[in-house]
Protein backbone atom coordinates (compact mmCIF):
# COMPACT_ATOMS: atom_id res chain seq x y z
CA UNK A 1 0.00 0.00 0.00
CA UNK A 2 1.36 3.41 -0.89
CA UNK A 3 1.87 6.08 1.75
CA UNK A 4 -0.90 8.71 1.92
CA UNK A 5 0.10 12.17 0.62
CA UNK A 6 1.26 14.71 3.20
CA UNK A 7 -0.20 18.17 3.60
CA UNK A 8 1.30 20.83 5.87
CA UNK A 9 -1.34 23.26 7.16
CA UNK A 10 0.19 26.43 8.58
CA UNK A 11 -2.01 28.10 11.16
CA UNK A 12 -4.50 26.53 13.58
CA UNK A 13 -7.13 29.26 13.51
CA UNK A 14 -10.61 28.81 11.97
CA UNK A 15 -9.32 28.38 8.38
CA UNK A 16 -6.48 26.02 9.30
CA UNK A 17 -8.66 23.86 11.53
CA UNK A 18 -11.44 23.57 8.93
CA UNK A 19 -8.85 22.69 6.29
CA UNK A 20 -7.14 20.14 8.53
CA UNK A 21 -10.41 18.37 9.32
CA UNK A 22 -11.52 18.37 5.68
CA UNK A 23 -8.21 17.00 4.38
CA UNK A 24 -7.61 14.46 7.16
CA UNK A 25 -11.08 12.99 6.63
CA UNK A 26 -10.20 12.37 2.97
CA UNK A 27 -7.07 10.26 3.11
CA UNK A 28 -4.37 12.86 3.59
CA UNK A 29 -1.78 12.86 6.35
CA UNK A 30 -1.87 16.39 7.79
CA UNK A 31 0.80 18.16 9.81
CA UNK A 32 -0.79 21.18 11.46
CA UNK A 33 1.89 23.73 12.33
CA UNK A 34 1.02 26.65 14.60
CA UNK A 35 2.77 29.34 16.63
CA UNK A 36 0.24 29.21 19.47
CA UNK A 37 0.25 27.07 22.60
CA UNK A 38 -3.06 25.52 21.59
CA UNK A 39 -5.41 25.51 18.58
CA UNK A 40 -7.91 28.27 17.85
CA UNK A 41 -5.81 31.07 16.42
CA UNK A 42 -6.44 34.60 17.60
CA UNK A 43 -10.21 34.24 17.16
CA UNK A 44 -10.52 31.26 19.54
CA UNK A 45 -7.45 32.02 21.63
CA UNK A 46 -7.91 30.08 24.88
CA UNK A 47 -6.77 30.83 28.42
CA UNK A 48 -3.58 28.94 29.29
CA UNK A 49 -4.66 25.47 30.50
CA UNK A 50 -2.94 26.06 33.86
CA UNK A 51 -5.43 28.89 34.51
CA UNK A 52 -8.16 26.22 34.54
CA UNK A 53 -10.97 28.33 33.17
CA UNK A 54 -14.29 26.52 33.61
CA UNK A 55 -16.25 28.92 31.44
CA UNK A 56 -13.85 30.15 28.72
CA UNK A 57 -16.85 30.66 26.43
CA UNK A 58 -17.64 33.84 28.39
CA UNK A 59 -14.96 35.52 26.27
CA UNK A 60 -15.95 33.91 22.97
CA UNK A 61 -18.38 33.65 20.11
CA UNK A 62 -19.45 30.68 17.99
CA UNK A 63 -18.50 28.39 20.86
CA UNK A 64 -20.41 25.40 19.48
CA UNK A 65 -18.45 25.61 16.22
CA UNK A 66 -15.22 25.74 18.22
CA UNK A 67 -16.22 22.66 20.23
CA UNK A 68 -17.00 20.78 17.02
CA UNK A 69 -13.62 21.69 15.49
CA UNK A 70 -11.77 20.84 18.69
CA UNK A 71 -13.48 17.43 18.94
CA UNK A 72 -12.76 16.78 15.26
CA UNK A 73 -9.10 17.61 15.72
CA UNK A 74 -8.84 15.33 18.76
CA UNK A 75 -10.44 12.47 16.83
CA UNK A 76 -7.94 12.81 13.98
CA UNK A 77 -5.04 13.14 16.42
CA UNK A 78 -6.06 9.93 18.19
CA UNK A 79 -6.41 8.13 14.86
CA UNK A 80 -2.94 9.33 13.85
CA UNK A 81 -4.17 11.15 10.75
CA UNK A 82 -3.02 14.56 12.03
CA UNK A 83 0.22 15.61 13.68
CA UNK A 84 -0.19 18.87 15.56
CA UNK A 85 2.89 20.99 16.28
CA UNK A 86 2.37 23.86 18.75
CA UNK A 87 4.77 26.72 19.44
CA UNK A 88 6.26 26.30 15.95
CA UNK A 89 6.99 29.70 14.43
CA UNK A 90 7.28 29.23 10.66
CA UNK A 91 9.78 31.57 9.03
CA UNK A 92 9.99 30.14 5.53
CA UNK A 93 8.45 27.52 3.25
CA UNK A 94 10.90 26.15 0.73
CA UNK A 95 9.85 24.72 -2.63
CA UNK A 96 11.75 21.66 -3.72
CA UNK A 97 11.70 19.39 -6.76
CA UNK A 98 9.27 17.02 -5.04
CA UNK A 99 7.30 18.92 -2.44
CA UNK A 100 8.01 21.46 0.24
CA UNK A 101 9.97 21.97 3.43
CA UNK A 102 8.42 24.10 6.14
CA UNK A 103 11.07 25.73 8.33
CA UNK A 104 10.05 26.70 11.86
CA UNK A 105 11.63 27.92 15.07
CA UNK A 106 10.61 26.47 18.39
CA UNK A 107 9.79 27.89 21.75
CA UNK A 108 9.15 31.33 23.19
CA UNK A 109 12.67 32.43 22.33
CA UNK A 110 12.28 30.98 18.83
CA UNK A 111 15.78 29.66 18.45
CA UNK A 112 15.56 25.90 17.91
CA UNK A 113 15.04 25.04 14.22
CA UNK A 114 12.70 22.30 13.00
CA UNK A 115 11.72 21.38 9.46
CA UNK A 116 8.62 19.58 8.19
CA UNK A 117 8.40 17.88 4.78
CA UNK A 118 5.15 17.81 2.84
CA UNK A 119 3.74 17.19 -0.64
CA UNK A 120 1.44 20.20 -0.42
CA UNK A 121 1.13 23.31 1.72
CA UNK A 122 -1.98 25.10 2.91
CA UNK A 123 -1.42 28.63 4.18
CA UNK A 124 -3.91 29.67 6.86
CA UNK A 125 -1.67 32.37 8.26
CA UNK A 126 -4.41 34.81 9.24
CA UNK A 127 -3.99 38.54 9.53
CA UNK A 128 -2.56 41.16 11.81
CA UNK A 129 -3.70 44.50 12.98
CA UNK A 130 -3.36 47.80 11.22
CA UNK A 131 -2.81 50.81 13.47
CA UNK A 132 -2.23 54.25 12.01
CA UNK A 133 0.06 56.63 13.92
CA UNK A 134 -1.06 59.66 15.93
CA UNK A 135 0.73 61.85 18.49
CA UNK A 136 1.26 59.85 21.69
CA UNK A 137 0.64 56.38 20.23
CA UNK A 138 3.97 55.06 21.57
CA UNK A 139 3.02 55.74 25.21
CA UNK A 140 2.74 52.66 27.41
CA UNK A 141 -0.98 52.09 27.88
CA UNK A 142 -1.72 52.56 24.18
CA UNK A 143 -2.19 49.05 22.78
CA UNK A 144 -3.78 47.51 19.76
CA UNK A 145 -7.41 46.47 20.19
CA UNK A 146 -6.56 42.93 19.11
CA UNK A 147 -3.63 42.89 21.53
CA UNK A 148 -5.86 43.85 24.44
CA UNK A 149 -8.23 41.05 23.41
CA UNK A 150 -5.41 38.51 23.01
CA UNK A 151 -3.96 39.30 26.44
CA UNK A 152 -7.43 39.03 27.96
CA UNK A 153 -8.37 35.76 26.24
CA UNK A 154 -4.99 34.10 26.77
CA UNK A 155 -3.72 35.47 30.08
CA UNK A 156 -6.97 36.66 31.68
CA UNK A 157 -5.52 40.10 32.34
CA UNK A 158 -6.63 43.67 31.70
CA UNK A 159 -4.26 46.47 30.74
CA UNK A 160 -5.76 49.05 33.09
CA UNK A 161 -8.91 50.22 34.78
CA UNK A 162 -10.29 52.90 32.48
CA UNK A 163 -10.23 52.28 28.75
CA UNK A 164 -11.06 54.04 25.51
CA UNK A 165 -11.49 51.83 22.44
CA UNK A 166 -10.90 53.73 19.22
CA UNK A 167 -10.20 53.63 15.50
CA UNK A 168 -12.34 52.04 12.85
CA UNK A 169 -13.61 48.60 11.94
CA UNK A 170 -15.81 45.76 13.14
CA UNK A 171 -13.25 44.70 15.78
CA UNK A 172 -13.91 47.68 18.07
CA UNK A 173 -17.29 46.48 19.39
CA UNK A 174 -16.25 42.94 20.44
CA UNK A 175 -13.06 44.29 22.02
CA UNK A 176 -14.97 46.93 23.98
CA UNK A 177 -17.55 44.33 25.04
CA UNK A 178 -14.84 41.91 26.14
CA UNK A 179 -12.97 44.50 28.18
CA UNK A 180 -16.18 45.74 29.83
CA UNK A 181 -17.43 42.24 30.68
CA UNK A 182 -14.04 41.43 32.26
CA UNK A 183 -14.29 44.42 34.57
CA UNK A 184 -12.67 47.35 32.78
CA UNK A 185 -14.49 50.66 32.78
CA UNK A 186 -14.81 51.39 29.06
CA UNK A 187 -15.49 55.12 28.97
CA UNK A 188 -15.91 55.48 25.22
CA UNK A 189 -15.88 53.65 21.90
CA UNK A 190 -14.69 56.14 19.33
CA UNK A 191 -15.21 55.18 15.68
CA UNK A 192 -14.22 57.53 12.88
CA UNK A 193 -16.69 55.97 10.45
CA UNK A 194 -19.44 58.19 9.12
CA UNK A 195 -22.78 56.38 9.67
CA UNK A 196 -23.93 57.68 6.27
CA UNK A 197 -21.42 55.30 4.70
CA UNK A 198 -23.51 52.40 6.09
CA UNK A 199 -26.62 53.84 4.54
CA UNK A 200 -24.92 54.02 1.15
CA UNK A 201 -24.05 50.31 1.32
CA UNK A 202 -27.27 49.27 3.09
CA UNK A 203 -28.44 47.24 0.08
CA UNK A 204 -25.57 44.79 0.46
CA UNK A 205 -25.28 44.89 4.24
CA UNK A 206 -28.92 43.97 4.98
CA UNK A 207 -28.49 40.73 3.06
CA UNK A 208 -26.39 39.41 5.94
CA UNK A 209 -28.87 39.53 8.86
CA UNK A 210 -26.78 37.30 11.15
CA UNK A 211 -23.85 39.70 10.91
CA UNK A 212 -26.08 42.68 11.57
CA UNK A 213 -27.61 40.88 14.54
CA UNK A 214 -24.12 40.20 15.86
CA UNK A 215 -23.31 43.92 15.68
CA UNK A 216 -26.61 44.81 17.33
CA UNK A 217 -25.90 42.27 20.08
CA UNK A 218 -22.58 43.96 20.90
CA UNK A 219 -24.21 47.37 20.85
CA UNK A 220 -26.92 46.17 23.27
CA UNK A 221 -24.36 44.70 25.67
CA UNK A 222 -22.30 47.89 25.58
CA UNK A 223 -25.42 49.85 26.42
CA UNK A 224 -25.96 47.60 29.44
CA UNK A 225 -22.39 48.28 30.58
CA UNK A 226 -23.08 51.99 30.16
CA UNK A 227 -20.50 52.35 27.41
CA UNK A 228 -20.90 55.34 25.13
CA UNK A 229 -20.19 54.74 21.46
CA UNK A 230 -19.66 57.69 19.14
CA UNK A 231 -19.31 57.66 15.36
CA UNK A 232 -17.59 60.27 13.23
CA UNK A 233 -15.07 60.90 16.01
CA UNK A 234 -11.36 60.11 16.30
CA UNK A 235 -8.61 60.17 18.89
CA UNK A 236 -6.36 63.06 17.88
CA UNK A 237 -3.71 62.62 20.54
CA UNK A 238 -2.76 60.40 23.46
CA UNK A 239 -1.35 62.27 26.47
CA UNK A 240 1.00 61.29 29.27
CA UNK A 241 4.64 61.36 30.26
CA UNK A 242 5.71 57.88 31.35
CA UNK A 243 2.36 56.28 30.55
CA UNK A 244 -1.06 57.11 29.14
CA UNK A 245 -3.11 59.56 31.18
CA UNK A 246 -5.79 60.62 28.72
CA UNK A 247 -6.79 61.21 25.12
CA UNK A 248 -8.10 64.11 23.07
CA UNK A 249 -11.10 63.07 21.00
CA UNK A 250 -12.44 65.18 18.14
CA UNK A 251 -15.62 65.25 16.12
CA UNK A 252 -14.90 64.91 12.40
CA UNK A 253 -16.49 66.84 9.56
CA UNK A 254 -17.69 65.28 6.30
CA UNK A 255 -14.17 65.32 4.89
CA UNK A 256 -12.71 63.60 7.94
CA UNK A 257 -11.16 66.72 9.44
CA UNK A 258 -11.54 67.67 13.11
CA UNK A 259 -14.36 70.15 13.64
CA UNK A 260 -12.92 73.35 15.21
CA UNK A 261 -13.96 73.50 18.85
CA UNK A 262 -15.21 69.91 18.66
CA UNK A 263 -12.53 68.35 20.85
CA UNK A 264 -12.70 67.00 24.38
CA UNK A 265 -10.29 65.37 26.82
CA UNK A 266 -11.04 61.94 28.28
CA UNK A 267 -9.06 60.63 31.24
CA UNK A 268 -8.03 57.00 30.77
CA UNK A 269 -5.11 54.64 31.46
CA UNK A 270 -5.74 52.42 28.44
CA UNK A 271 -6.34 53.17 24.77
CA UNK A 272 -7.11 50.12 22.64
CA UNK A 273 -6.81 51.19 19.04
CA UNK A 274 -7.31 49.52 15.66
CA UNK A 275 -7.79 50.63 12.07
CA UNK A 276 -8.63 47.26 10.57
CA UNK A 277 -6.71 44.11 9.73
CA UNK A 278 -4.15 43.19 7.09
CA UNK A 279 -3.64 39.73 5.57
CA UNK A 280 -0.47 37.89 6.59
CA UNK A 281 1.17 37.16 3.25
CA UNK A 282 4.89 36.75 4.03
CA UNK A 283 5.04 32.97 3.56
CA UNK A 284 2.92 33.16 0.39
CA UNK A 285 5.13 35.93 -0.95
CA UNK A 286 8.27 33.94 -0.19
CA UNK A 287 6.84 31.00 -2.14
CA UNK A 288 6.13 33.21 -5.13
CA UNK A 289 2.33 33.23 -4.82
CA UNK A 290 0.71 36.22 -6.51
CA UNK A 291 -1.17 38.82 -4.50
CA UNK A 292 -4.41 40.67 -5.23
CA UNK A 293 -3.87 44.01 -3.53
CA UNK A 294 -2.76 43.06 -0.04
CA UNK A 295 -4.19 39.50 -0.05
CA UNK A 296 -3.03 36.16 -1.43
CA UNK A 297 -4.65 35.49 -4.80
CA UNK A 298 -6.62 32.23 -4.96
CA UNK A 299 -8.91 30.50 -7.46
CA UNK A 300 -12.33 28.92 -6.79
CA UNK A 301 -10.61 25.95 -5.10
CA UNK A 302 -8.48 28.25 -2.89
CA UNK A 303 -5.38 27.34 -4.91
CA UNK A 304 -2.64 29.96 -5.14
CA UNK A 305 -0.62 30.59 -8.32
CA UNK A 306 1.99 28.11 -7.09
CA UNK A 307 1.14 24.43 -7.75
CA UNK A 308 0.77 22.53 -4.49
CA UNK A 309 0.07 25.64 -2.41
CA UNK A 310 -3.42 26.50 -1.13
CA UNK A 311 -4.44 29.52 0.97
CA UNK A 312 -7.53 30.16 3.08
CA UNK A 313 -8.90 32.58 5.65
CA UNK A 314 -7.73 36.11 6.40
CA UNK A 315 -4.54 35.62 4.34
CA UNK A 316 -6.73 35.72 1.21
CA UNK A 317 -8.68 38.79 2.39
CA UNK A 318 -10.06 39.91 5.74
CA UNK A 319 -13.55 38.50 6.27
CA UNK A 320 -13.96 36.99 9.72
CA UNK A 321 -14.23 33.50 11.15
CA UNK A 322 -17.24 32.19 9.22
CA UNK A 323 -15.69 33.05 5.85
CA UNK A 324 -12.39 31.54 7.04
CA UNK A 325 -14.16 28.30 7.95
CA UNK A 326 -15.79 28.08 4.52
CA UNK A 327 -12.52 28.79 2.71
CA UNK A 328 -10.58 26.36 4.87
CA UNK A 329 -13.13 23.62 4.22
CA UNK A 330 -12.93 24.15 0.45
CA UNK A 331 -9.13 24.35 0.47
CA UNK A 332 -8.83 21.18 2.54
CA UNK A 333 -11.14 19.23 0.23
CA UNK A 334 -9.41 20.48 -2.89
CA UNK A 335 -5.96 19.66 -1.46
CA UNK A 336 -7.08 16.18 -0.38
CA UNK A 337 -8.36 15.35 -3.85
CA UNK A 338 -5.53 16.84 -5.86
CA UNK A 339 -2.74 15.44 -3.68
CA UNK A 340 -4.29 12.00 -4.23
CA UNK A 341 -4.38 12.62 -7.96
CA UNK A 342 -8.16 13.00 -8.18
CA UNK A 343 -10.08 15.88 -9.76
CA UNK A 344 -12.17 17.48 -7.01
CA UNK A 345 -15.90 17.93 -7.51
CA UNK A 346 -16.86 21.51 -6.61
CA UNK A 347 -20.51 20.39 -6.23
CA UNK A 348 -19.42 18.52 -3.09
CA UNK A 349 -18.61 21.80 -1.31
CA UNK A 350 -21.41 23.89 -2.79
CA UNK A 351 -22.84 25.11 0.56
CA UNK A 352 -19.39 26.36 1.66
CA UNK A 353 -18.90 28.02 -1.72
CA UNK A 354 -22.25 29.84 -1.36
CA UNK A 355 -21.26 31.05 2.12
CA UNK A 356 -17.95 32.23 0.70
CA UNK A 357 -19.57 34.21 -2.12
CA UNK A 358 -22.09 35.81 0.24
CA UNK A 359 -19.56 36.79 2.90
CA UNK A 360 -16.96 38.06 0.45
CA UNK A 361 -19.57 40.42 -0.98
CA UNK A 362 -20.57 41.50 2.53
CA UNK A 363 -17.00 42.17 3.68
CA UNK A 364 -16.11 44.03 0.49
CA UNK A 365 -19.01 46.37 1.29
CA UNK A 366 -18.05 46.58 4.97
CA UNK A 367 -14.48 47.34 4.02
CA UNK A 368 -15.61 50.30 1.94
CA UNK A 369 -17.56 51.62 4.95
CA UNK A 370 -14.88 51.19 7.60
CA UNK A 371 -12.14 53.36 6.20
CA UNK A 372 -9.93 55.64 8.26
CA UNK A 373 -10.66 59.38 7.84
CA UNK A 374 -9.41 60.44 4.41
CA UNK A 375 -7.13 63.11 5.85
CA UNK A 376 -5.87 61.28 8.93
CA UNK A 377 -2.20 61.87 8.01
CA UNK A 378 -2.67 65.65 8.34
CA UNK A 379 -3.14 65.17 12.08
CA UNK A 380 0.23 63.41 12.48
CA UNK A 381 2.63 66.09 13.75
CA UNK A 382 6.24 66.16 12.48
CA UNK A 383 7.64 65.05 15.83
CA UNK A 384 5.35 61.98 16.01
CA UNK A 385 7.26 58.70 15.79
CA UNK A 386 5.74 56.74 12.89
CA UNK A 387 8.12 53.75 12.82
CA UNK A 388 8.09 52.50 16.41
CA UNK A 389 11.13 50.20 16.17
CA UNK A 390 13.55 52.65 14.53
CA UNK A 391 11.95 55.77 16.07
CA UNK A 392 11.56 57.49 12.70
CA UNK A 393 9.41 60.62 12.92
CA UNK A 394 6.74 61.82 10.51
CA UNK A 395 8.99 64.85 9.90
CA UNK A 396 11.81 62.58 8.68
CA UNK A 397 9.43 60.75 6.36
CA UNK A 398 8.09 64.04 4.98
CA UNK A 399 11.65 65.31 4.50
CA UNK A 400 12.48 62.12 2.56
CA UNK A 401 9.50 62.77 0.25
CA UNK A 402 9.58 66.57 0.02
CA UNK A 403 13.28 67.38 0.39
CA UNK A 404 14.92 64.26 -0.97
CA UNK A 405 12.33 63.32 -3.59
CA UNK A 406 11.43 59.80 -2.47
CA UNK A 407 8.43 58.74 -4.56
CA UNK A 408 7.73 55.27 -3.23
CA UNK A 409 7.69 53.40 0.05
CA UNK A 410 10.91 51.51 -0.64
CA UNK A 411 12.90 54.72 -1.16
CA UNK A 412 11.36 56.25 1.96
CA UNK A 413 12.49 53.15 3.84
CA UNK A 414 16.03 53.33 2.49
CA UNK A 415 16.35 57.04 3.31
CA UNK A 416 14.83 56.95 6.78
CA UNK A 417 15.14 53.34 8.05
CA UNK A 418 11.36 53.31 8.58
CA UNK A 419 10.34 49.63 8.54
CA UNK A 420 13.87 48.26 9.00
CA UNK A 421 13.59 47.43 12.69
CA UNK A 422 12.47 44.37 14.63
CA UNK A 423 8.93 44.19 13.26
CA UNK A 424 10.13 44.66 9.68
CA UNK A 425 7.49 47.24 8.95
CA UNK A 426 4.48 45.13 9.93
CA UNK A 427 3.34 47.78 12.40
CA UNK A 428 4.34 50.95 10.55
CA UNK A 429 3.91 50.10 6.86
CA UNK A 430 0.42 51.53 6.42
CA UNK A 431 1.22 54.54 8.61
CA UNK A 432 4.47 55.43 6.87
CA UNK A 433 2.80 55.06 3.47
CA UNK A 434 -0.02 57.38 4.54
CA UNK A 435 2.30 60.05 5.92
CA UNK A 436 4.53 59.79 2.84
CA UNK A 437 1.54 59.89 0.50
CA UNK A 438 2.75 56.70 -1.23
CA UNK A 439 0.59 53.71 -2.16
CA UNK A 440 0.73 51.12 0.66
CA UNK A 441 2.54 48.37 -1.22
CA UNK A 442 3.00 45.35 1.02
CA UNK A 443 6.65 44.94 2.03
CA UNK A 444 8.54 41.96 0.61
CA UNK A 445 10.11 40.06 3.42
CA UNK A 446 12.51 37.27 2.66
CA UNK A 447 11.82 35.68 6.04
CA UNK A 448 8.45 35.69 7.75
CA UNK A 449 9.97 36.35 11.18
CA UNK A 450 13.33 37.20 12.72
CA UNK A 451 15.72 34.23 12.51
CA UNK A 452 18.97 33.87 14.46
CA UNK A 453 21.98 33.96 12.13
CA UNK A 454 23.16 30.61 13.55
CA UNK A 455 19.95 28.98 12.28
CA UNK A 456 20.47 30.38 8.80
CA UNK A 457 24.11 29.27 8.84
CA UNK A 458 23.05 25.74 9.75
CA UNK A 459 20.07 25.62 7.39
CA UNK A 460 22.12 24.30 4.49
CA UNK A 461 23.83 21.79 6.70
CA UNK A 462 21.85 18.52 6.90
CA UNK A 463 23.16 17.68 10.34
CA UNK A 464 22.22 20.99 11.89
CA UNK A 465 18.68 21.64 10.70
CA UNK A 466 17.05 19.92 13.66
CA UNK A 467 14.74 16.96 13.76
CA UNK A 468 12.12 16.55 11.08
CA UNK A 469 8.57 15.91 12.20
CA UNK B 1 -16.08 41.35 37.96
CA UNK B 2 -12.54 40.49 36.95
CA UNK B 3 -11.31 38.31 34.05
CA UNK B 4 -10.66 35.29 36.28
CA UNK B 5 -14.17 35.35 37.72
CA UNK B 6 -15.70 35.94 34.29
CA UNK B 7 -14.42 32.58 33.03
CA UNK B 8 -14.50 30.93 36.49
CA UNK B 9 -10.78 30.27 36.47
CA UNK B 10 -9.42 28.20 39.37
CA UNK B 11 -5.66 28.28 38.85
CA UNK B 12 -3.12 26.87 41.27
CA UNK B 13 -1.60 29.30 43.74
CA UNK B 14 0.19 32.37 42.42
CA UNK B 15 3.98 32.31 42.51
CA UNK B 16 6.55 35.01 42.94
CA UNK B 17 9.04 36.52 40.57
CA UNK B 18 10.81 39.84 40.74
CA UNK B 19 10.55 42.91 38.54
CA UNK B 20 13.57 45.19 38.92
CA UNK B 21 14.20 43.51 42.25
CA UNK B 22 10.67 44.03 43.57
CA UNK B 23 8.54 40.92 44.18
CA UNK B 24 5.43 40.56 41.99
CA UNK B 25 2.99 37.68 41.58
CA UNK B 26 1.99 35.63 38.55
CA UNK B 27 -0.42 32.79 37.95
CA UNK B 28 0.67 29.51 36.37
CA UNK B 29 0.24 29.77 32.59
CA UNK B 30 0.58 33.53 32.36
CA UNK B 31 3.22 35.27 30.28
CA UNK B 32 5.69 37.78 31.73
CA UNK B 33 3.61 40.57 30.17
CA UNK B 34 0.43 39.29 31.86
CA UNK B 35 2.24 39.15 35.20
CA UNK B 36 3.52 42.70 34.76
CA UNK B 37 0.05 44.00 33.82
CA UNK B 38 -1.42 42.31 36.89
CA UNK B 39 1.20 44.09 39.00
CA UNK B 40 0.10 47.39 37.46
CA UNK B 41 3.25 47.75 35.34
CA UNK B 42 2.74 49.03 31.79
CA UNK B 43 6.32 49.78 30.71
CA UNK B 44 9.52 47.75 31.04
CA UNK B 45 11.73 48.94 28.25
CA UNK B 46 13.38 52.15 27.12
CA UNK B 47 14.14 52.71 23.44
CA UNK B 48 17.61 52.74 21.94
CA UNK B 49 17.29 56.24 20.45
CA UNK B 50 15.30 58.58 22.64
CA UNK B 51 15.18 56.36 25.73
CA UNK B 52 11.39 56.58 26.00
CA UNK B 53 9.28 53.99 27.81
CA UNK B 54 7.51 51.16 26.03
CA UNK B 55 5.40 48.16 26.99
CA UNK B 56 2.96 45.83 25.25
CA UNK B 57 1.58 47.11 21.96
CA UNK B 58 0.43 44.22 19.74
CA UNK B 59 0.23 41.51 22.42
CA UNK B 60 0.83 38.67 19.93
CA UNK B 61 4.58 38.77 19.24
CA UNK B 62 4.57 40.87 16.06
CA UNK B 63 5.70 44.35 17.15
CA UNK B 64 8.66 43.62 19.51
CA UNK B 65 7.72 46.67 21.62
CA UNK B 66 7.49 44.62 24.84
CA UNK B 67 11.12 43.43 24.91
CA UNK B 68 12.34 42.60 28.37
CA UNK B 69 15.36 41.09 30.12
CA UNK B 70 14.69 37.82 31.99
CA UNK B 71 17.40 36.13 34.05
CA UNK B 72 20.02 38.19 32.26
CA UNK B 73 18.74 37.40 28.73
CA UNK B 74 17.71 40.59 26.91
CA UNK B 75 15.33 41.07 23.95
CA UNK B 76 12.70 38.53 24.99
CA UNK B 77 9.15 39.37 24.02
CA UNK B 78 7.27 39.63 27.31
CA UNK B 79 3.97 38.78 25.58
CA UNK B 80 5.33 35.36 24.51
CA UNK B 81 7.67 34.33 27.34
CA UNK B 82 6.01 32.32 30.13
CA UNK B 83 6.47 33.68 33.64
CA UNK B 84 8.49 31.28 35.81
CA UNK B 85 8.71 31.12 39.60
CA UNK B 86 11.72 33.07 40.82
CA UNK B 87 12.44 34.70 37.45
CA UNK B 88 14.50 37.88 37.59
CA UNK B 89 12.65 40.23 35.22
CA UNK B 90 14.32 43.56 34.54
CA UNK B 91 13.57 46.71 32.60
CA UNK B 92 15.53 46.58 29.36
CA UNK B 93 17.45 49.71 28.45
CA UNK B 94 18.33 50.31 24.81
CA UNK B 95 19.58 47.20 23.05
CA UNK B 96 19.74 45.33 26.35
CA UNK B 97 23.48 44.98 25.99
CA UNK B 98 26.16 47.09 27.62
CA UNK B 99 27.59 48.21 24.30
CA UNK B 100 25.06 50.93 23.49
Amino acid sequence: MTEPPRLAVIGAGPAGLAATLAAAARGVRVTLVDAGQGPGGQFWRQPAPELRARRPQALHHQWRTWKRLRTGLDTHLTAGRVTYLTDHHVWCVERESAGFTVHALLGPEQERPVSVRADGVLLATGGYEKVLPFPGWTLPGVITAGGAQAMLKGGLVLPGRTAVVAGTGPLLLPVATGLASAGARVVAVVDSTDPRAFVRRAGVLVREPTKLAEGAGYAARLLRYGVKAVMCHAVLEAHGTERLEGVTVAALDRRGRPVPGGTRYITCDTLAVSHGLLPHTDLADGLGCGLDGSAVRVDAEQRTDVPGVWAAGEATGIGGATLSLAEGHIAGRSAAARLRGILPDPASWAPAARTRTRLRTFFTALDSVYTPPARWAEQVTDDTVVCRCEEVTAGAVREAVGGLGAGDLRTVKLLTRAGMGWCQGRVCEAGVAGVAGCPPTPGRRLLARPVPLGVLAEAGDEGGAGGGA
Amino acid sequence: MNPLDLVRARPDAAFRLTFDGRPIEALPGQTVAAALWTAGEMSWRTTRGSGTSRGVFCGIGVCHDCLVTVDGRPNLRACLVPAEPGADVRTQEGTGHHDD
